[in-house]
């Protein structure tokens, strides 16, 4: 049995927000499949004694003096906006009609 | 004076004013518009930048002050950092265009110490992939044999170098894409300790792996980048605040007598080219009569690196790339007034995005998504807890380790560009290094006898003793380059047009 469907596949893409074509989602899922196949090895090796690492160094919080410094201008900022308009983002609509 | 010399020799040429930073910049030039038509190796030239910038250090070395020790050596940079007012786009079509309005930290450092930066070098897509065929604008051709590839992400940079279209270059390394671009190509890479060099400009792919380092044609070289990019920076959550290890100093040395260098088992055999285990195994007998000690080290966990990597790397950057929603910055497509955010969302990242990148997010969003996520990705961390007890307990016996640092030589443009797993092999003994934020290098020993191409050298040195991998690096290059007679570089085929 494959470890992945197509329709989950296109539920992903869809929680990713790609838009995918049919031909598309066939070649991936076939994809996925192969390599979740070779990937879930991991769950062969770790025991539940074995803390999980998300961070190779230990980092603690850092943290600094609450100061102005330097940072863009709304110009340099909005420089490579697709749209933008009055100092800020022009994006499409984000809510329906109605 | 050629552009075939190293840095080194190209910072002493430029001190005694035998050349001036802008002819050197224009030579360089020139060695590319005769070459990277066939290479490929750079997505944008910032002439003009580049000639303000060499005109600049002239004009202080000329007035007597005292500058840094690369001043006026050329560079190239690879395309995922920033560079005020330079087109970065990361290999993406997602980017194409996009003028960042911000220096990367790594850009800040090398403009003060008066390096020249040529241009931006082509590069997988994001960073994702080990031969740079991912790039959007089309792959990079190994100077060594133009059918095959330069190896990636970073291929762009380690081509530039061994074209001799520059001196020095920049690249980013999450699961070998400096090092094993530097063992493909014959040249120097290094992969600093994670937090070691500032990651705030590099656009990030998987931000806990991520990190820059130098490229260069020799050890020394390397050191001397090394140097100019490293250090604390606030601006990066992940910098260490601590002294840089003085790398220079240790790529000098050149005396590893007693020094204690384990092999590591794992890391050979299966899947590793015959001529590729020659190579190393010569180079290893090099280090005996240098006198240092081998012993063998066995890091079991190491075989679920692979596995684990492609896991975390795909999970944090489903989430990384999550930025790219056409609302701020790059690409944006559909939008006719009509359709909503959403939906423009998603048709700019069906357009933006290319095959690996698709597959990559997808595979990340799965790892990520509730009743999958301990089984994925939390077995995945628990893998680099175990990966990093393994080199905790080798670092107890050994100062470094070594082993090959790619399986293969360069293989043939599009040779695996359909089977992603096979793809994913060749980063089998790079991955292990990021996963536990180590410092690692590659450095070229030999031409494998199938093939006559080059065979990369990988040395692994403790988090932020990266000054240990520069100091066996050093001796080993030293000891290589007697027994050679000359530079690895020299036995390559020379390409057409070139100086």
């Amino acid at each position: 049995m494959a470890a992945i469907s197509r329709d989950e596949v296109a539920n992903l893409a869809r929680l990713a927000r790609i838009t995918m074509s049919d031909a598309e989602l066939d070649h991936l899922a076939g994809e996925m499949d192969v390599i979740l196949g070779a990937v879930a090895r991991v769950q062969e090796v770790a025991g539940a004694d074995v803390p999980a690492t998300s961070h190779p160094l230990a980092v603690n919080n850092v943290s600094r003096e609450d100061v102005v410094t330097p940072s863009l201008t709304p110009a340099e900022t909005l420089s490579g906006a697709p749209a933008s308009e009055d100092q800020r983002f022009k994006v499409p609509q984000i809510l329906g009609e109605e | 004076m050629s552009i075939r010399d190293n840095a080194w020799a190209m910072a002493h040429a430029l001190e005694k004013k035998e050349i001036s930073a802008v002819e050197l910049a224009n030579q360089h030039y020139e060695q590319i518009a005769s070459v990277d038509k066939d290479v490929h190796a750079f997505l944008y030239l910032d002439k003009e930048g580049a000639l303000s910038q060499a005109k600049e250090v002239d004009k202080k070395r000329a007035a007597g002050e005292k500058l840094s020790p690369l001043a006026g050596v050329p560079l190239a940079l690879k395309d995922v950092m920033t560079q005020k007012g330079v087109p970065t786009t990361c290999g993406s079509k997602m980017l194409e265009g996009w003028r960042p309005p911000y220096d990367s930290t790594v850009v800040t450092k090398l403009k003060s110490a008066g390096i020249v930066i040529l241009g931006k070098t082509n590069m997988d897509e994001f960073a994702m992939g080990s031969s740079t065929e991912n790039s959007a604008f089309g792959p990079t051709h190994n100077p060594w044999d133009l059918t095959r590839i330069p190896g990636g992400s970073g291929g762009g940079s380690s081509a530039s170098l061994a074209a001799f279209e520059a001196p020095l270059a920049i690249g980013t390394d999450t699961g070998g894409s400096i090092r094993q671009p530097a063992a493909v190509t014959g040249t120097v890479g290094v992969k600093p300790t994670y937090g070691g060099v500032s990651r705030y400009g590099l656009v990030a792919f998987s931000s806990s792996l991520d990190q820059a380092g130098p490229c260069a044609r020799t050890v020394l070289d390397a050191a001397l980048l090394h140097q100019v990019i490293a250090g604390f920076d606030p601006k990066d959550s992940t910098s260490i605040n601590r002294a840089v290890p003085d790398v220079v100093a240790a790529a000098k040395k050149k005396d590893i007598k007693g020094m204690k260098i384990g092999v590591v088992k794992q890391l050979a055999g299966d899947g590793y080219q015959k001529g590729v285990e020659n190579k190393f195994k010569e180079a290893v007998a090099e280090l005996v009569k240098l006198g240092a000690e081998i012993i063998e080290v066995s890091c079991p966990n190491f075989e679920y690196a692979l596995a684990a990597y492609y896991l975390i790397a795909p999970s944090e950057c489903s989430s990384n790339l999550a930025r790219f929603d056409s609302m701020r910055f790059g690409l944006r497509i559909g939008d006719d007034g009509v359709k909503g955010a959403e939906e423009v969302m998603n048709l700019t990242r069906q357009a933006g995005f290319g095959r690996e990148v698709k597959r990559r997010i997808i595979l990340g969003t799965y790892a990520l998504s509730s009743g999958y996520y301990d089984a994925y990705y939390g077995s995945a961390q628990k893998v680099r807890t175990l990966i990093k007890r393994d080199f905790d307990a080798a670092f107890e016996k050994c100062d470094v380790l070594i082993s090959p640092t790619a399986p293969t030589t360069a293989f043939k443009i599009g040779e695996k560009s359909n089977d992603p797993l096979a793809m994913y092999l060749n980063d089998i003994a790079t991955i292990p290094v990021n996963m536990a934020g180590i410092g690692g290098m590659s450095l070229p020993c030999g031409l494998a006898e199938e093939d006559n191409l080059p065979v990369g050298f990988q040395i692994m040195s403790p988090a932020m003793k990266d000054d240990r991998m520069y100091l066996v690096g050093g001796a080993l290059e030293a000891a290589l380059l007697s027994k050679w007679g000359k530079p690895i570089l020299d036995f390559a085929p020379k390409l057409a047009g070139s100086k």
